[in-house]
């Protein structure tokens, strides 16, 4: 009998057994359920449904209205109030209220609600975003998410996996999304459907933590059920930062496991890479991209909303203008990265540069607001979702890109890449 | 026996839950509403000519996207009563079967079924029967599982009766 990949070796210890294979059906126990303004208002409803009343464990529960917080409208206001009164009825400990929250997968593993080796479900899909630490952690709709509160448990299908071996060292402007905007490219989105994304490798040391977050977070667009990486020094020292009381729990893949198909990433070859409209698998680098004039930049988002984008954003925007006739908006994640981004001087050398900053919200990556595009409008964005209609009128379109590339294309005005404005 | 039959609306690949319902319309929960509304940036007749019974027939990774549930509660609404794809995206495959919508992954299906066909589904054995044409087709079986769910009519229904 093979072994197990790391993903599975933490279903079967939350499954309590001893081993599990690709395809069989398990139920196991849950370390953290999470939800939205969106879809818990749904989940709450179901959980009406539940013939046992109230919440398996206040204390694993987390409920961050982010989508469309500061309230866009009356209806979202409704919603988020839904969110609040049952966070309050039923004394959640990590409710997070306009002030104190982020974006969701930002906030999350900043507050060390998420650590090595817990079994995560949320109702949003970039949820995976935590395997970055060492967790499970995959997205669920509202309905799993009322279960998973009322019960504490959730059914999977244990996935089998596709090895990503990593190596090399990333040039100056190349960052965790080009890594996982090449993988997508590479395999499309549905090229890990139903499978785990396992990041392994001697160039992990080379990938900082909010390098490998953006890549957790986009396995969903290569329809992966979670995307992981092994827990390293890096991921230690973030823990230990943030999560200081939190038991973490290192699981390693077993030598003999089993892969579906296995890649080499070599990061020294990579180059800054754009997902066009509107799929995230269409990808080009710089050597097949012409003149693409643009409306607007977004950088912000679960995907590359941490600090780490916002000081590659604002290197390259520093003593620099956003192109006239270009709106530059930046969103930080959470409310830390936004007063350590003012520490920084960050917010100073945006505004001076003509972006916006806004508090954190996912705002415009679903075109709710805060940077709706309307007919024909283009967008470089630094978000994870290119679709049609995404961020605004159907006939729009939204090119996905690392921070450099979406402050350097805020530059021209065009997509650009970061040496067509910095060394 | 659980049957439907219905007209087809036939829509390509990785139809995404932003096409399914956009999320301008994500401040309601309100099913009602949500099926005005119902694959608009994609097709702006469906709203308006679905019918109770009708069937969507797709290709492969339908549902891609977000895990809104909005987006199978917004077909259900419809009134369509089984969409059938080559595959579904995993987060929308969960939550239809935990809403009880029903749901078929059929290759041959999908290569045959043309848009505006009369189909029909007979649930008990998988057998999808294009009735324009007459060609039938097995779609496949879900595990014991999740066909004890899909039974219960959703998830909680199956939680509540454990």
């Amino acid at each position: 009998m093979s072994g197990m990949t790391m993903s599975q070796k933490i279903l079967a210890a939350h499954a309590g057994l001893d081993k599990v294979e690709a395809g069989q059906l398990i139920e196991a126990d849950l370390d953290l359920v999470l939800g939205n303004d969106i879809t818990s208002p749904v989940a709450i409803g179901e959980l009406k449904k539940f013939t046992k009343e109230g919440v398996f464990d206040k204390d694993k529960i987390a409920l961050v209205p982010d989508h469309f917080v500061p309230n866009k409208d009356i209806k979202s206001a409704e919603n988020c109030k839904c969110v609040r009164e049952f966070a309050i009825r039923n004394n959640i400990t990590n409710y997070f209220e306009v002030g104190k929250m982020g974006i969701e997968h930002a906030l999350l593993p900043e507050q060390g609600l998420t650590v090595a080796g817990d079994l995560i479900i949320g109702a949003d899909s970039h949820t995976c975003t935590y395997g970055a630490l060492g967790a499970f952690s995959t997205g669920i709709g509202s309905t799993d998410m009322a279960a998973g509160m009322a019960t504490g448990k959730a059914w999977f299908k244990v996935p089998s996996a596709i090895k990503f071996n990593i190596v090399g060292k990333p040039s100056k402007w190349v960052s965790g999304k080009d890594v996982i905007l090449h993988i997508i490219g590479m395999i499309g989105v549905d090229g890990a459907l139903y499978k785990s994304m396992e990041f392994v490798g001697e160039g992990i040391k080379n990938l900082t933590m909010d390098d490998r977050f953006t890549i957790a977070n986009m396995a969903i667009e290569a329809g992966g059920k979670n995307g992981i990486f092994p827990v390293d020094d890096i991921a230690i020292e973030y823990m230990k930062e943030h999560a200081p009381n939190k038991k973490y729990v290192v699981y390693e893949a077993d030598e003999d496991a089993v892969y579906d198909e296995e890649y080499t990433i070599d990061l020294s070859t990579l180059k800054s890479t754009v997902a066009y409209p509107h799929l995230p698998e269409n990808t080009h680098t710089f050597d097949d991209i012409e003149d693409i004039k643009i409306d607007q930049v977004v950088i912000g988002s679960c995907t590359n909303g941490r600090i780490d984008d916002l000081r590659i954003s604002a290197e390259i925007l520093n003593g620099r203008h956003v192109a006239d006739g270009v709106r530059c908006i930046v969103i930080p994640a959470t409310q830390k990265i936004y007063l350590q981004a003012m520490e920084e001087g960050l917010i100073k050398t945006f505004i001076e540069a003509g972006a916006i900053v806004s508090t954190p919200t996912c705002g415009p990556c679903l075109g709710g607001y805060m940077g709706v595009l309307a007919s024909k409008e283009r967008c470089v964005s630094t978000t994870n979702r290119n679709f049609v209609g995404r961020m605004g009128a159907i006939d729009s379109e939204i090119y996905l890109a690392s921070p450099a590339v979406a402050a350097a294309s805020a530059i021209t005005g065009k997509l650009s890449q970061p040496s067509e404005v910095i060394d | 026996m659980k049957t439907a039959k219905g007209t087809v609306f036939r829509y390509g690949d990785n139809v995404d839950t932003d096409v399914i319902i956009p999320a301008r319309y994500l401040n309601t929960t309100d099913a009602g509403e949500l099926a005005k509304h119902c694959m608009e940036d994609i097709d702006k007749e469906f709203a308006s000519k679905v019918k109770a019974g009708d069937i969507i027939v797709a290709d492969k990774n339908f549902g891609c996207g977000s895990s809104r549930e909005h987006a199978p509660i917004a077909i259900k609404a419809s009134g369509v009563s089984c969409v059938i794809a080559r595959s579904f995206a995993r987060i929308f495959y969960r939550n239809s079967i935990n809403i009880g919508l029903p749901i078929i992954e059929c290759d041959e299906a999908a290569d045959a079924i043309k848009n505006g066909d009369v189909v029909s589904i007979d649930f008990d054995t998988g057998i999808i029967t294009d009735e324009t044409t007459g060609s039938s087709f097995k779609g496949q079986a879900f595990p014991p599982f999740m066909q004890k769910i899909i039974d219960s009519e959703g998830l909680i229904n199956y939680i509540n009766s454990k």
